[in-house]
């Protein structure tokens, strides 16, 4: 009797989560599916499900855009700035979670505080900030900003992982001679590598969905796909499926890669929840 | 050879290959048909100005619009030539932030008196042009004719509002899914706030008073909105507030509404393979009320130079080159008379292949020569622009007011409620302004 009860439950969770998530993939779905019809096709009303698909919309996207280019920006800009970042992260999570002081907690409180603004409100200073470094369009610039934009979320995720560490381990390899960079990267890197690649590989969707900055600090060169996108938009005109094909193409890298490593997502995300 | 001749060679190689590489100027650009085509005729431009070459940004209007304004307010010099609107110019050149076009004004060979006298005062601040307009829209009515006729009515060439009205209710088929008429309603300065405040402009009303008080209070507003609601309710299509140009457009297209006021540009789309109407459609002037104002808007896309650019002499070539008579020729040339980019220059509405090949042709100039940005309405105004009031703070109340006049359509507001939000809104907004 207690079997098949959890046999109900257990098909009645499945068919909420698949219910769920085709409520939340339908978007991308219809999103995809516009991409293959003609103009008139993606406004008809009611909606078709069943046309006649055209490949016509990517033909006439990368015949008008230089996706490549868009591409290597949005590749350089998403993992540079991610790289870069967990480079200072890690350190400072390691220190924050192992040599706490009395002032930790605020210092944490403090850099979550500033994802707490809008970014609009710092627009116009970071804007003149690049432009007397002469950064403005450029990677590196964007790399730099997308980097602190993202960093109080990358050292709070690898502080809670961190946290889950028992702390005795680190004073073990210390006794066996272990120095610091050592313990760092040999013994916590190891045990908290799951943690590590969910703050990556989130960090990097992160980084490549953002569309504020990248585009209102790039103009022709350092442009992601992001301002792809959105040279597809028009208030008059036809536009729905040539921006379709256009959004389909620059999310289909970080799909297919969220796709293939969902697995160490989920582990990372769950990391230590069950103990 | 010596080691020091070969290093002097070397050098010599490399100056000469920094001289002749190519100044690159940079151009922010709006994504529509005309521009997409201007584009893709860049060769045409380097072919003519050797050592130039082009590098395009389009972005939506709205993103362009912040973009672009960043960069010109703090002189980033990101860009070399901005596609900026008629609302833009005039307050962009009165800070200075734009390089005025004399030399293109005073070359006589790029002749600006042939540019619509309309349009040209838009562009202009004391006499001097600060952006060459690339193409230049105004309002018409689009009609079915063969509804018209099963109506039993004959749409006049310029129509009253009181007409349309009638036209609309009979035009009417909620079985066949006939809507009489299609409006804007979606919120926004440039969406039901454009169509609004030029369909106010023809019942007499005003944003501002000459002492910059808000008029929403007054009747010839409440004569708009209880109107334009009114008309909706009984021949506008379902979920009208969320319409903008793309939705009626679409709806239009697919045979769904009797008449359409809404931007000349569509003449084109609603003609085209596209629409299913294509062979039924009419034009006729926007609607007036009899007192001498009617409710069409101007607007023109524009080529503007940023006071920013490290490359004006180079970014001034390119704009004579993308708003002269010989670009309209180019484009004829290479897509046919009816893909030249209208609305700007007079030559144009005088040549008879232009005439021929676009229908709409003589009613698009006619819309754009009935409105006048320093003399919008009945009654004298402090502002200039027809659609807008243009003076910094105007995109922002106008959003607002907006969301008050939609709230109205949808009937979570009375009108007299979206009215009285509205004088709110503004009187606060202008007040903090220091007005």
């Amino acid at each position: 009797m207690a079997r098949k009860v959890t046999l109900q439950r257990k098909l009645g969770f499945t068919a909420l989560a698949w219910f769920l998530g085709c409520i939340m993939f339908f978007p991308i779905f219809w999103m995809i599916l516009t991409s293959f019809k003609t103009e008139i096709d993606a406004i008809a009303s009611p909606p078709l499900v069943f046309f006649q698909a055209t490949w016509e919309n990517y033909q006439l996207v990368l015949n008008q855009s230089d996706y490549l280019k868009y591409f290597g920006n949005s590749v350089v800009i998403a993992g540079g700035s991610t790289i870069l970042a967990l480079l200072v992260a890690i350190p400072s999570a390691w220190s924050m979670a192992f040599s706490p002081t009395r002032h930790t907690k605020d210092v944490l409180m403090w850099m979550l505080s500033t994802k707490m603004m809008p970014p609009v409100g710092v627009l116009v200073p970071i804007y003149l900030m690049l432009k007397y470094m002469g950064l403005l369009d450029t990677r590196t610039g964007l790399v730099i900003i997308m980097m602190l934009i993202n960093l109080p979320i990358i050292i709070w995720m690898l502080y809670t992982y961190f946290k889950e560490i028992p702390s005795e381990i680190l004073e073990a390899s210390r006794m066996d001679g272990a120095v610091l960079w050592k313990e760092i990267v040999y013994v916590l890197l190891p045990m908290a590598l799951p943690g590590i690649a969910s703050t990556l590989l989130l960090n990097l969707i992160l980084a490549w969905n953002e569309a504020f900055w990248t585009l209102n600090l790039t103009a022709a060169n350092a442009a992601p796909l992001t301002a792809f996108i959105a040279s597809y938009s028009s208030p008059e005109g036809l536009f729905w499926s040539k921006l379709s094909a256009a959004s389909t193409m620059a999310i289909a890298p970080i799909m297919v890669l969220g796709w293939f490593s969902q697995k160490q997502l989920v582990t990372g995300l769950t990391f230590g929840a069950v103990k | 050879m010596k080691l020091s001749s070969m290093l002097i060679g070397a050098c010599s190689v490399l100056a000469l290959t920094a001289t002749a590489q190519a100044e690159t100027i940079t151009i922010a650009t709006v994504n529509n048909g005309d521009m997409v085509r201007m584009q893709g005729l860049t060769a045409d431009f380097t072919a003519k100005n050797p050592g130039i070459e082009l590098e395009w940004v389009t972005l939506e209007e709205n993103i362009l619009r912040q973009r672009v304004t960043t960069d010109v307010a703090t002189n980033g010099g990101q860009f070399d030539v901005m596609t900026i609107g008629t609302y833009e110019v005039p307050i962009w050149a009165k800070q200075g932030w734009l390089v005025p076009l004399t030399a293109l004004q005073n070359d006589a060979a790029y002749d600006a008196d042939d540019i619509l006298p309309a349009i040209a005062g838009g562009l202009s601040v004391d006499g001097k042009l600060y952006a060459a307009p690339f193409y230049g829209e105004s309002s018409m009515v689009m009609y079915r004719t063969d509804l018209m006729e099963k109506a039993g009515l004959s749409m006049p060439d310029a129509p009253t509002w009181d007409f349309i009205a009638d036209a609309a209710r009979k035009m009417t088929n909620r079985d066949e899914g006939i809507n009489g008429i299609c409006l804007r309603g979606k919120a926004g300065w440039g969406e039901n706030g454009a169509f609004l405040t030029a369909m106010s402009n023809s019942f007499g009303a005003r944003w501002f008073d000459e002492d910059w008080n808000a008029q929403f209070d007054q009747p010839e507003w409440k004569a708009t909105l209880d109107f334009y609601v009114g008309l909706m309710n009984d021949a506008g299509p379902a979920g009208a507030s969320s319409n903008g140009f793309n939705e009626n457009l679409a709806l239009f297209q697919q045979g769904k509404c009797g008449m359409w006021i809404d931007a000349t540009v569509a003449a084109s789309f609603v003609t085209s393979g596209d629409s299913t109407v294509a062979d039924k459609v009419g034009f006729a002037l926007a609607p007036d009320n009899g007192l001498g104002k009617r409710a069409n808007w101007l607007w023109a896309w524009s080529l503007a130079i940023p006071s920013g650019s490290q490359k004006q002499d180079a970014a001034a070539k390119f704009v004579s080159w993308a708003t002269d008579k010989a670009y309209l020729e180019l484009v004829a040339s290479k897509e046919g008379w009816a893909a030249v980019p209208p609305g700007t220059r007079t030559s144009l509405y005088e040549n008879p292949e232009y005439l021929a090949a676009a229908p709409f042709a003589q009613m698009t100039l006619d819309s754009i020569n009935a409105a006048d940005p320093t003399n919008p309405t009945v009654k004298p105004v402090p502002y200039v622009g027809v659609q807008f009031v243009a003076i910094p703070e105007f995109q922002g109340i106008a959003n607002n007011v907006g969301q008050q006049f939609a709230a109205a359509l949808a009937g979570t507001k009375t009108v007299d409620e979206a009215l009285a939000e509205a004088q709110l809104i503004t009187t606060r907004e202008m007040r903090a302004a220091g007005y």
